[in-house]
């Protein structure tokens, strides 16, 4: 054991661990709870009934009841152990029950037998359990709620949004690296003066321009006044000046449109700074709130945030739905995290983009 | 060889390349090969000036009209009403006595909060870096760790911990498991308050860890070997090395982190609704209630408590603004 510990805390070229490994190792793991757990809790909680939700104190691992096929038609009825007067119990499966007494026949017993059938006063059975996981709470979602509605709308916005980001944001990126012409200082600063001016302000007037320009309660509303970003011009021009000028001069020589050097030169060597860019703006959109809140109130509309936020705020929460809603919208995130972590983290160290 | 989604994408950009081709060619020949510039800008300034600049003259317009009608031309004209509600205060210190008391109260809520959730913020995403940029095994893994939640859409961290601290939730039962008396956490003005800064800071430590620790890696290694050399005690090293060459990249994760924690909204709107009563409500909220949540929207005191929101941001923004150059400067000197 302690070998082991000996062999965690070990670093390269130095003595025995001091005080600042243990207090690393410390803070690593207790910021490994409190970071990983939560989101485990979740995703463990969605996976239960919800009876079992309302428990308390909750399990750890979803149970539900057990239940076992009986007679011909193979019908799943629910398992319990009945205690007898002389102390000793029995697992039974339940026919039917009529009040306070219950019909119940040993597991393995034919149900046409009558001879086998027992009547149980409820109050000397338990319901038995077993680990269970309520994928149900996952396939009702579907049946019950417009959730492939939530979910398209979410789609919808995100995909066309940052493929509409890339395009425009690339455009003036180019223009701003690759032009000499009057006023190019001044309107790349009026695009990063942009960045001064978060949403949050301009709240109420959008909401007039969104609704002049007839796109309340339109995906689009939500989609045009996001896809034009000051930190997606500024992280594509910052790359677009490290192309060489001679290759826009040579196509020019040959005669090549400026829309066709564009698109043919210039965009696919951007491709590494797009990547970039695409991946920010999946999740900005994808994150979306209080815009679509303000601009989508028909709940058809709704995106998945949106349909998150108005169940929760039902009167009855269900939560077994919620949660399992919650984790579906964890899940594209959670994928781009998974396999671009590296490129996420270096565009956040290097352009400080949110 | 290409799958069916690839060549689908393939030929969906040959046909974006071939429609806007034409038009483009047009533009070359009127325009010249320099001044084709302005249509590759069109499209963005086009979005800006209509969702950003427009609507900042626009809000200027509501906050000195009056009346609860959308339409600019129904507005009348109030001059600076909105504005003088806003401030009509017996004693600003004590929101009860104001016209608008939730107004004020938003204002101190967002004042409070900035300031505790910034500074523990900061801190703990020091610590994290520090610890971060020690040799550790599995490095990528622990700075994934913390990075995640930011990640995460802020509907889904409310959620998170609406279910971890609701009144049969897993907290409480561990609590109860303790012997302690159960607590309804969220219906505790105090309570409310902690937890909406506990998950804010949860949610966003990451990333402000991650800038940190790239302000840590660029610390010349040498450094560290010539204290090292001096037998210097850990502290001494982090308080003569670390945190002097640090000390820029913290100001900027300072000033950031502030300009956010005014502006926060989301996480708190899911989470508690601004409630218990006003305890956790921001100004942000204050302003989405104004103007879109009440039966007579009163947008032009919602303009007008934007641009109080807009004075303050741009303030934090010139000060940001102000210490990147001076930290430019420092860089260049240090070069």
């Amino acid at each position: 054991m302690s070998r082991a510990v000996d062999f965690l805390v070990r670093t390269r070229g130095r003595g025995a661990p001091d005080w600042t490994d243990w207090f690393t190792w410390g803070y690593l793991i207790l910021g490994f709870v409190l970071m990983f757990v939560p989101v485990a809790w979740l995703v463990l909680s969605s996976f239960k009934t919800e009876g079992a939700l309302l428990e308390f104190p909750p399990t750890l691992l979803p149970y539900g009841p057990k239940t076992v096929a009986v007679g011909p038609d193979r019908k799943e009825l629910p398992v319990f152990v009945v205690r007898r007067d002389d102390g000793s119990s029995q697992e039974m499966v339940e026919l039917r029950r009529i009040g306070l007494v219950a019909t119940m026949l040993p597991i393995g017993a034919d149900p046409a037998d009558d001879a086998k059938i027992v009547r149980v006063p409820i109050d000397r059975r338990e319901p038995v359990r077993e680990f269970r996981l309520a994928t149900s709470n996952y396939t009702e979602l579907v049946r019950k709620f417009d959730f492939v509605r939530y979910l398209w709308n979410s789609v919808f916005i995100t995909v066309v949004a940052t493929l509409i980001t890339l395009l425009f944001n690339a455009m003036a990126a180019f223009a701003l690296a690759k032009y000499r012409f009057r006023g190019r200082h001044t309107v790349f600063l009026v695009i990063l003066a942009t960045l001064m001016v978060p949403p949050t302000i301009v709240l109420v007037p959008n909401f007039l321009v969104v609704s002049q320009l007839g796109l309340l309660n339109s995906l689009w509303g939500v989609i045009w006044p996001a896809v034009a970003t000051p930190t997606g011009v500024f992280l594509l021009r910052q790359y677009m000046l490290t192309i060489p000028d001679e290759l826009i001069d040579a196509a020019r020589m040959d005669h090549a449109s400026e829309w066709r050097i564009f698109w043919r030169i210039v965009l696919p060597l951007s491709a590494p700074a797009l990547a970039v860019l695409a991946i920010f703006s999946v999740m900005w959109r994808w994150n979306d709130f209080l815009w679509p809140l303000v601009v989508l109130s028909r709940s058809e509309k709704f995106t998945l945030q949106l349909a998150l936020n108005a169940f929760q705020g039902d009167l009855v929460t269900q939560w077994n739905y919620l949660l399992a809603m919650t984790v579906v919208t964890m899940i594209p995130v959670t994928i781009v995290f998974a396999f671009l972590q590296k490129h996420i983290t270096t565009g956040v160290a290097s352009a400080g983009v949110k | 060889m290409p799958g069916p989604l690839t060549r689908v994408a393939a030929a969906t950009a040959r046909i974006a390349f071939g429609l806007a081709e034409a038009p483009m060619r047009l533009a070359q020949h009127a325009l010249g090969v320099r001044r084709i510039a302005w249509i590759f800008l069109a499209p963005n300034l086009l979005i800006f000036g209509t969702f950003t600049f427009l609507p900042i003259v626009i809000n200027f317009y509501y906050a000195f009209t009056g009346g609860a009608q959308l339409m600019p031309a129904e507005r009348p004209y109030v001059g600076a009403e909105n504005l003088a509600t806003l401030f009509d205060c017996g004693n600003f210190l004590d929101p009860s006595t104001c016209r608008k008391d939730l107004f004020w109260r938003a204002v101190f809520n967002t004042a409070k909060f900035s300031l505790a959730q910034v500074a523990l913020m900061v801190a703990f995403s020091l610590v994290t870096a520090l610890v971060l940029n020690r040799k550790i095994m599995g490095r990528g893994f622990w700075r994934g760790v913390y990075f995640y939640p930011v990640l995460l859409s802020p509907v889904v961290v409310a959620l998170i911990w609406k279910w971890l601290l609701q009144r049969e939730g897993v907290l409480n039962a561990a609590l109860a498991a303790g012997g302690a008396t159960p607590v309804v956490w969220l219906n505790d003005p105090s309570w409310a308050f902690f937890w909406v800064v506990f998950v804010t800071i949860w949610a966003h430590m990451g990333f402000y860890t991650l800038i940190l620790l790239a302000g840590l890696q660029a610390i010349p290694k040498e450094l560290y070997e010539a204290a090292q050399m001096d037998h210097a005690s850990p502290w001494r090293t982090f308080s003569r090395i670390t945190l002097p060459l640090l000390m820029p990249n913290l100001v900027v994760v300072l000033v950031l982190a502030l300009i956010r924690a005014v502006q926060t909204f989301d996480e708190v709107f899911v989470l508690t609704g601004g409630g218990p009563g006003s305890a956790t409500m921001f100004l942000v909220q204050f302003i989405y209630q104004t103007g879109f949540m009440e039966p007579i929207r009163l947008y032009g005191i919602a303009a007008a408590a934007s641009l109080v929101l807009a004075v303050a941001l741009i303030v934090l923004t010139l000060v940001q603004l102000r210490f990147t150059r001076t930290e430019r400067a420092g860089a260049r000197e240090r070069e």
